[in-house]
């Protein structure tokens, strides 16, 4: 319960990164991935989060519970996509070579198909990386590396804040659930919408009212160590960039530039083997 | 009542922190099969409701990112902005309510509610799919109606779960002037 993040602790070069270097990989290289259609530019970056991914000594069986939600929710997305939009690949890239008929609308085409390959090509792209960034960042260095990045120190303050109480309020919202369940709440199927609402209502209401005693006390004790009084502060987790930092900041970096030097050169952000 | 900027600081961690259990590991089954209630939204609009659009938005934005970063299935930047953006415009409200001097008449009700629908109509109407398509290149339809079936299970939730939330607060709250000098 108290490893929600899933932070693996083993000895490795990637968690030898600090979190804040970490961090801005991470946001390059999703906007790397997110930014181009790009197959060739896709499958580099799926091979080089692999490879990441070894180099990290992060197991398959230590994410498999998480990688069993992704796999969900990318099969759910595709087949959305697929029913709403049986002709995007089409629109997208402006040919269209049909494979065969499903009847209706539903034509299979080259075009969709490829589409969907990149999507999954995206997903495949950014998914280890955002794990791996998971498993490998401590979460008290999470809110240090955030100040480190530029974000002012009261927001990083308030994300350690919230990473320091989930557990708190896991804890508590179970302790209140079981009480006022034995006082005959019920939540199930059984009960109508809005019953249901209603109950759950009866369980955040006191959960909410200790919450909020709970700021108090957290801002007085805050505000008695004069919080927020210096333009600056220190973190306990923050740690010296070293030349490994350096690297991989610079190589997330070259990939982004990679990512818009083709959306550039190819005139869009998709790039047709059809033409 | 002015509030020092600090509750404001830890008012945002512990409404991220909260958002994040309900929206993580609270469910309650909706109508429509292996969908849930999303509770979170309701408390949302509560704390925006009382600690303004700059803690509405930043609740969103956290909690909402620290619940996809828990599933590990990459962070949906586009719904994340939303949640962001639903907090801050409920947050607007915050300047005509008077919460925590406890009050909470049906004027409030209303204007709440009134918040609350146009914060979730725009954050999943318009944002959350403008986004989708801009950064994912999705067919429109698909994510317009996913917006809207999101936003309108939204709405319903927040109005019931937000308004209880508002009114049990506002009841909690000694009100200012309630006090009389006796001669």
């Amino acid at each position: 319960m108290t490893n929600i993040f899933n932070y693996i602790d083993r000895p490795s070069p990637i968690h030898r990164l600090t979190g804040a270097t970490k961090l801005i990989c991470l946001l390059l290289w999703s906007f790397a991935a997110m930014s181009t259609y790009d197959t060739r530019l896709l499958v580099l970056l799926v091979v080089l989060s692999l490879l990441l991914f070894r180099i990290s000594k992060i197991r398959i069986a230590d994410v498999r519970f998480m990688l069993g939600f992704t796999a969900v929710f990318m099969l759910l997305n595709n087949l959305l996509v697929f029913l709403f939009s049986p002709q995007h690949g089409v629109e997208l890239y402006g040919t269209r070579h049909v494979l065969f008929s499903l009847g209706g609308n539903y034509v299979i085409t080259k075009e969709q198909l490829f589409y969907h390959l990149n999507l999954f090509l995206k997903y495949l792209a950014s998914i280890p990386v955002v794990l791996l960034f998971v498993c490998t960042t401590n979460p008290s260095e999470f809110a240090a590396s955030l100040n480190r990045i530029g974000v002012k120190y009261s927001i990083a303050y308030s994300v350690a804040l919230a990473l320091r109480y989930i557990p708190d309020i896991q804890r508590e919202y179970h302790e209140i659930s079981q009480a006022q369940q034995a006082r005959g709440i019920e939540m199930s199927k059984k009960e109508s919408l809005f019953r249901r609402l209603k109950s759950a209502s009866a369980i955040l209401i006191p959960l909410i009212l200790s919450s909020m005693d709970r700021i108090e006390v957290i801002s007085n004790a805050m505000e008695l160590r004069c919080f927020g009084k210096n333009k600056k502060r220190s973190w306990y987790m923050a740690r010296p960039f070293t030349k490994w930092d350096w690297l991989a900041m610079s190589g997330s970096l070259l990939l982004l530039i990679a990512a818009f030097a083709l959306n550039i050169l190819n005139g869009s952000r998709f790039w047709s083997p059809f033409l | 009542m002015k509030r020092s900027p600090i509750v404001t600081v830890v008012a945002i961690g512990i409404g991220a922190a909260l958002f994040f259990v309900l929206g993580r590991f609270v469910s309650i089954p909706s109508p429509v099969p292996n969908t849930n209630i999303a509770l979170q939204y309701g408390l949302l609009a509560f704390m925006a409701a009382l600690f303004g659009p700059v803690a509405g938005l930043l609740i969103g934005l956290i909690g909402h990112a620290l619940i996809d970063f828990s599933y590990g299935w990459g962070v949906w930047w586009s719904w994340v902005i939303a949640s962001g953006v639903f907090g801050c415009l409920v947050g607007l409200v915050s300047s005509k309510l008077k919460l925590a001097d406890g009050e909470f008449e049906k004027k409030d009700i209303l204007r709440f509610n009134l918040f609350q629908i146009c914060g979730h109509i725009i954050a999943w109407g318009l944002i959350a799919p403008v986004l989708d398509i801009v950064m994912y290149a999705e067919p429109a339809n698909k994510v317009f109606l996913q917006g809207l079936v999101g936003g309108v299970s939204n709405i319903v939730t927040t109005a019931i779960v937000g308004t209880l939330l508002c009114i049990a607060y506002a009841a909690s709250r000694p009100r200012s002037g309630s006090l009389k000098e006796e001669k």
